[in-house]
């Protein structure tokens, strides 16, 4: 016993190098045949919103191609802690294709790495992508949630009792703006003197004036509320304890709000990173884009929650079957905008990836609010 | 002090070594047990602290990128410290100073590259300085609690930096996220050599070398810690303690604001709400652990750089959620806080409960 411990100084100092050295051995990159693919997110992987959906997302991807290695990391702000978490997927674990799912992240932090890297493969989570002016190893990736919406708008025209619709809105951002318009146009594509009374909060996540706007809606009359902010659970919460009639986005938030829920508009990320990781898998050069809607299979519609009527889901399996067909237009005209200025003449109408979509800076008439 | 048992001066270096030691010892066996109450291997987290925090070239750029900021922001708390003052302004310093480097760059963005570069950085000493500076103000003239004041400047600097960014300096091109316009090129500021470490890491490094020689080896700087002891008795014997008190705040801010410049002319390339990382409130816990020693806040930042480089490897590899490294933060704070309570006292008197008053 105590011979055991008589250790020479040598023996130590041989055994703690080899002890610090072991766990170096096997960390090197995990180059192997299994392609690797990373996933970072801004926010946390349960959040009940954007970030869960792509998580959602990979949990899928993981059962249906189990012979590919997922990396994924949460909470990843948007400093040069991303540079450092795109070369560790790199480095230590042998990643060749990376999904960067928060806005961002694209400049400068994945434009630097992509450039180190040539032989990584980098998609962003939506369409910032220049041909002109980005690596040739970068590239974006878009579901056109807004027509998910639209169907939403739909389903509140169907739902609603009062007549008045509302929304609870983050920024005046265009993607938020597309958001709120979309789910006019749906509400107007069955009852065009349905109108959409907006309030903006300032930012993706303010639980108290998330609060106060629901409230504000049904103080005045509105029964059917949509939001585009980060964390749907308060406005859903209030939502019902107003009995108003509520829609999810991202994510199925049916739970959230068990007597009010109608449907959801919710991203098919994994129809997406699933394209992506088919050709990498195959060895094929991966497209440097790739954005669609209903019709490829990128948004699709959350299930029913339990203030969904038969009337009203057959309305919403109806318009999304049009959309995926492309018998219906969501953005036809005429439209104008709230301010009286014509946005689309009469007779025009402009396709989902119509990049004039991507800069909308109005509200259409019929929508109650201002840009702040 | 009172009068102390044989070998004084060697029982307090053995106290100094074992103190941090014992607490770093404590907490990862603290951190440990939680793990393994998760039904995680604690080992093999520890492990992967290793790994992805010093394990290689890579993991040791990717802690010295986050050392680089906080050494400036730990002295944001370690410089008022010395006069018995706890500045937690930091975070609204940093913000701030990183906003008007910017601004600064763009205006003198005609200047040579070695004016524009020095502009952008005074510009971000001085508004650090402004609003730290104003917390040591108000304490000096009226009294104020420092630290009230300076983390309700942070919110009052925080939203002064939100109002800018998202109206008068906004770079209307991008409709999409309020960010100032880009910091010129010349005005950048580059990586070491080959490797990915910019030049604010250096700067840190002297900041904190510089600040321990004028603290320990100054008549200034011996004039703030009797301060510090007691500030009654530095007036009397005619020591400005007011003079002192707002100098060191400015100095402090001055030190964070500077890390706001240097990280956005590096990192950033423009001002944007990413600035608001939690930078300057870290800098205030490795000021404690370092016991607010400028030195000590090399190894303590290396040490905190390092958990939070590992972070992504722990949750990539073992599947722990992202607050793990947190939780470990937090646990390595506790602990040398706690151990600072055994500082002066021998085990007898621990064991006896006899506090010796010192």
């Amino acid at each position: 016993m105590l011979r055991s411990l008589n250790f020479s100084r040598r023996r130590l100092l041989q055994g703690s190098a080899a002890a610090l050295a072991a766990p170096l051995i096997g960390v090197g990159p995990a180059r192997a045949a299994t392609p690797t693919v990373g996933f970072i997110y801004v926010g946390p992987k349960n959040d009940f919103g954007f970030n869960q959906s792509h998580a959602e997302a990979v949990a899928l991807l993981r059962k249906a191609k189990p012979d590919v290695k997922y990396l994924e990391e949460e909470k990843v702000p948007e400093t040069s802690a991303a540079e450092k978490t795109m070369e560790s997927m790199i480095k230590l674990d042998g990643a060749s294709l990376l999904f960067l799912t928060s806005f961002g992240y694209f400049d400068p932090y994945m434009l630097r790495v992509a450039q180190k890297y040539p032989n990584v493969q980098f998609r962003h989570q939506g369409l910032l992508w220049n041909p002109d002016k980005n690596p040739k190893n970068t590239g974006s990736y878009f579901g056109y949630i807004g027509d998910a919406i639209y169907v939403c708008g739909v389903a509140a025209a169907k739902a609603s009792k009062t007549r008045k619709l509302g929304f609870v809105a983050a920024k005046p951002i265009p993607a938020v703006l597309r958001s709120i318009n979309s789910f006019l146009l749906g509400a107007r594509s069955v009852d065009p003197s349905l109108t959409v009374q907006v309030i903006f909060t300032g930012d993706w996540s303010v639980p108290s004036k998330e609060a106060e706007a629901t409230n504000a809606l049904a103080d005045a009359g509105v029964d059917c509320v949509n939001c585009h902010i980060d964390d749907l659970k308060v406005v859903l919460g209030v939502a019902d304890q107003r009995n108003m009639f509520s829609f999810g986005l991202n994510t199925d938030q049916s739970t959230l709000a068990p007597k009010g829920y109608v449907t959801g508009a919710l991203y098919a990320w994994d129809k997406i990173y699933g394209e992506f990781i088919d050709d990498l898998a195959a060895g094929k050069p991966l497209p440097n884009l790739l954005k669609g809607s209903f019709a490829e299979g990128f948004v699709r519609m959350g299930p029913f929650g339990a203030a969904a009527t038969p009337e009203i889901k057959d309305a919403v399996k109806l318009a999304a079957a049009e959309l995926t067909s492309g018998q219906r237009k969501i953005f036809t005209g005429p439209l104008k905008d709230n301010k009286g200025a014509e946005v689309l003449a009469a007779g025009q109408s402009v396709a989902a990836a119509d990049p004039t979509l991507g800069k909308m800076n109005y509200l259409l008439d019929g929508v109650i609010g201002s840009i702040p | 002090m009172n009068a102390q048992p044989f070998g004084f001066r060697s029982v307090r270096t053995a106290e100094a070594a074992a103190l941090p030691i014992g607490a770093l010892i404590a907490s990862a066996t603290a951190f440990g047990l939680i793990v393994a109450a998760l039904g995680d291997d604690p080992f093999e987290v520890y492990r992967m602290i290793f790994v992805g925090g010093f394990g290689s070239w890579f993991s040791w750029e990717n802690t010295l990128q986050r050392v680089a900021p906080l050494l400036l922001t730990a002295l944001c708390a370690a410089l008022p410290a010395q006069l018995g003052l706890a500045v937690i302004g930091g975070e609204g310093a940093f913000a701030l100073g990183g906003l008007a480097a910017v601004e600064a760059a763009i205006l003198a963005s005609r200047a040579p590259a070695w004016l524009d570069i020095a502009a952008m950085l005074t510009a971000g000493m001085a508004a650090g300085a402004l609003i730290v500076g104003a917390a040591g103000f108000l304490r000096a003239w009226r009294g104020v609690s420092e630290t009230i004041s300076s983390l309700l400047l942070n919110y009052l600097a925080i939203a002064v930096f939100n109002q800018l960014v998202e109206g008068p300096l906004r770079d209307s091109s991008d409709l999409n996220r309020a960010s100032t316009f880009p910091v010129p090129e010349q005005a950048m500021i580059g990586t070491i050599g080959d490797s990915g470490l910019h030049w604010g890491l250096a700067v840190g490094l002297a900041a904190c070398v510089g600040a321990w020689v004028v603290i320990f080896r100054t008549t200034t700087g011996f004039s703030m810690r009797i301060a510090g002891g007691n500030a009654q008795a530095a007036r009397t014997v005619g020591i400005p303690v007011d003079r002192l008190i707002v100098g060191a705040c400015t100095i402090g801010g001055a030190a964070a604001g500077l890390a706001g410049a240097i990280e956005t002319a590096a990192v950033y390339e423009r001002a944007n709400n990413s600035l608001i990382a939690g930078y300057g409130f870290s800098g205030i816990l490795i000021s404690f652990i370092a016991r607010h020693n400028p030195l000590l806040i090399i190894p303590a930042a290396i040490l905190f750089g390092g958990i939070g480089a590992s972070g992504g490897l722990i949750q990539r590899r073992l599947g722990l959620p992202d607050a793990a490294v947190t939780v470990l933060q937090g646990c390595t704070f506790l602990m040398v806080l706690m151990a600072e309570t055994f500082r002066g006292r021998s085990l007898r008197d621990l064991v006896l409960g006899e506090a010796r008053t010192s």
